[in-house]
């Protein structure tokens, strides 16, 4: 069975927010991802998004196209992504999530998809182009085996279709803060947390909030509103930057910060 | 999927407005330069020694090929929704000229998305679109073609789409997109259905369409779609070769998949990542096909071949030398099977090719092919 409810149940009693890094599987390597990831479980991450790259990454800034493209210049296929999964799963129990394009998982066949990423130990999928009028095949070939299908909601999603979109979700819904690409943002947009109240009043199911994160203050502000803070663009950057040596170290760091200081606001909130 | 969603209402709504149809008839005469001439080859056809060829000149039309007539309509589309900067993808150049073009006639911002590579090929399009007053992006990601240009068509469109209609240039991507675009291009087929039944006293025996999104091929297509006695049959890129894996043929050599919003046959490899296309041709360098054909060719109603670069200018230059008309590189590929299959053929049979474009915009690599300096 998924890991992601309980994880989110265990933090909502603590009054805190869950921190979910994404990591493109196979920047720059898959041994490296792994040791990125553990990195990221000891600074106290709560989940993890695992990218399966794609070559034609139309959701994504730049950022994150050339982490894909490393990792496919890599020679990363999904059957390794799975592997590292299992690798994985041998070490930790938090939420692993596939996160990616939906025709690399259709081209593996969705029913054996959901099987041998359920055997490697992963909990759920997120497809960032498969719309939910779509998406019944893999959400019944998952929940058969006891995954989550993870649903995108945006700014534009209108009240009506909330609803729609959480009715065939499960696990937790993935609230895209900016009408855009990936990548981190100076600036968030202040009407945030009333769009994530709204969403509230229409689903039980915990809201995580990406894409444009990167800045302890902005990681501080949305534990405030929403379940979960997810970040990855401002990670790939550091692992452009720092490469096998340094990256881990540098995203190790990123995240530490960013979990301080969700703590941090948490306990003023409290306090 | 708000804006998908958006679109669709009001495109469904439109398509039957007789207002706006009118309002569409009236532009795609008054401007685009339609009817087009149903042209009779003789020369060509005397050449070949068999059946005799009709060519649908869509060359002739404003901006030089078939991709006025949709840019017309989406144009006149995005207004009613009250949009006011137009977007698009372009491979040849073709559609972002036809975009850029309505874009300067109905007084609206317009930014076009083409690959590097496609815009070193076709370096004139660019300028005519700057001259015409649109902003030309470069996309230096992925293969560098069509299809990296459409990612990041796409990625501006998720930024901007409160203000913004994206333009698809082909009956590809996401629906509704498939279906409008196949419907304002429609006219093509109408058009020569009527101008057959005119000219021959009967309907023709086979049409015949380049295809790489395949928007002409579908225009030509759709309104022969219930005549069981006409053939239709789709050119694909075979570019050096369908061995070489440097071609850009989707449904002799994909398979199905998922990309830009749309189930298709797509170019790519045990995993599911897309491949590069290869074409001469820069329209045809795609790495999809518009979903309806992969149902015309699996429904058994349309048959698809190939066509190599070698042949493609071969026919090219046989068209320019019989008939004084210069073909685009697109429209030389259904040019060159129906060179193909027509002195095979008794005379009496009649064969219809799609002349989607001019070839102007396709000089400078025709030269490189044929190992002539321009300068």
């Amino acid at each position: 069975m998924s890991r992601i409810a309980p994880a989110f149940a265990a933090l909502r009693a603590r009054g805190e927010a869950a921190l979910v890094p994404y990591f493109t599987a196979g920047d720059p390597d898959l041994d490296t991802t792994r040791e990125l990831v553990l990195a990221a479980f000891a600074e106290g991450a709560d989940a993890v998004e695992i990218g399966v790259p794609f070559s034609d990454p139309m959701a994504d800034g730049p950022v994150l196209q050339r982490s894909a493209a490393r990792a496919l210049a890599a020679g990363t296929t999904l059957p390794r992504v799975l592997e590292l999964v299992a690798e994985l799963r041998r070490d930790v129990e938090h939420p692993i999530v596939l996160f990616g394009y939906y025709n690399p998982f259709f081209r593996y066949g969705v029913e054996r998809i959901a099987a041998d990423a359920a055997a490697a130990g992963a909990d759920g999928f997120l497809c960032v182009d498969l719309p939910p009028e779509e998406a019944a095949p893999l959400r019944t070939a998952a929940a058969g085996v006891g995954l989550d299908v993870i649903a995108l909601l945006a700014p534009t999603t209108p009240p009506g279709r909330v609803r729609t979109i959480a009715r065939g979700a499960s696990g937790f819904l993935y609230f895209v803060s900016v009408l855009g690409t990936t990548g981190a943002r100076a600036e968030l947009p202040p009407g945030l947390p009333d769009l994530v109240a709204r969403a509230r009043r229409t689903t039980d199911l915990p809201i995580g909030v990406g894409f444009g994160v990167s800045r302890p203050e902005q990681a501080a502000w949305i534990a405030g509103f929403a379940d979960a803070v997810i970040v990855g663009s401002a990670l790939a950057r550091l692992i452009e930057e720092g490469g096998r040596q340094d990256g881990p170290a540098r995203t190790s760091a990123l995240l530490g910060t960013l979990r301080r200081a969700m703590r941090d606001a948490a306990a003023r909130r409290t306090g | 999927m708000p804006a998908l969603i958006e679109l669709e209402r009001a495109y469904l709504r439109l398509r039957r407005d007789t207002g706006f149809r009118r309002q569409l008839a009236t532009w795609l005469r008054g401007y685009a330069g339609r009817p087009t001439p149903l042209y009779f080859a003789r020369r060509l056809s005397d050449r070949l020694g068999g059946a005799r060829i009709h060519l649908k000149r869509e060359d002739l039309l404003h901006t030089g090929a078939h991709k006025i007539n949709n840019t017309i309509g989406q144009a006149l589309l995005a207004r009613r929704l009250g949009k006011t900067r137009l977007i698009a993808e372009t491979g040849a150049g073709q559609h972002g000229v036809a975009t850029a073009t309505v874009a300067a006639l109905f007084g609206m911002r317009c930014e076009v998305f083409m690959g590097a590579e496609d815009v070193r090929r076709q370096s004139l399009n660019v300028f005519r679109m700057k001259l015409l007053g649109a902003t030309v992006h470069v996309v230096e990601s992925g293969s560098r073609t069509l299809k990296d240009a459409m990612n990041e068509a796409l990625r501006d469109w998720i930024a901007t789409v409160t203000d913004t209609f994206y333009v698809v240039g082909s009956v590809a991507g996401p629906h509704p997109y498939p279906l409008m675009v196949r419907d304002f291009q429609a006219v093509i087929g109408d058009e020569a259905r009527r101008q057959m039944l005119a000219t021959c006293r009967r309907l023709p025996d086979a049409c015949i369409a380049c295809v790489g999104g395949g928007s002409n091929a579908m225009g030509l297509f759709h309104a022969f779609r219930r005549d069981r006695g006409v053939e239709l049959i789709g050119v694909e890129a075979a570019g050096r070769g369908l061995d070489t894996g440097a071609h850009a043929a989707s449904l002799a050599a994909g398979q199905v998949g998922v990309l830009h919003g749309n189930k298709t046959y797509l170019l790519q490899d045990e995993t599911g990542q897309i491949r590069n296309a290869h074409s001469i041709s820069a329209g045809l360098d795609y790495p999809g096909v518009g979903p309806e054909h992969a149902w015309l060719r699996d429904s058994g109603r349309a048959r698809y071949v190939t066509v190599t670069d070698d042949e493609a200018v071969d026919a090219l230059r046989l068209l320019t030398s019989t008939e004084g008309v210069i073909p685009a590189l697109e429209s030389a590929h259904a040019v060159a099977h129906a060179i193909r299959l027509a002195p095979g053929m008794p005379r009496q049979r009649l064969l219809l090719v799609n002349l989607s474009g001019r070839g102007d915009k396709d000089m400078g690599t025709v030269a490189e092919y044929l190992g002539v300096s321009l300068t």
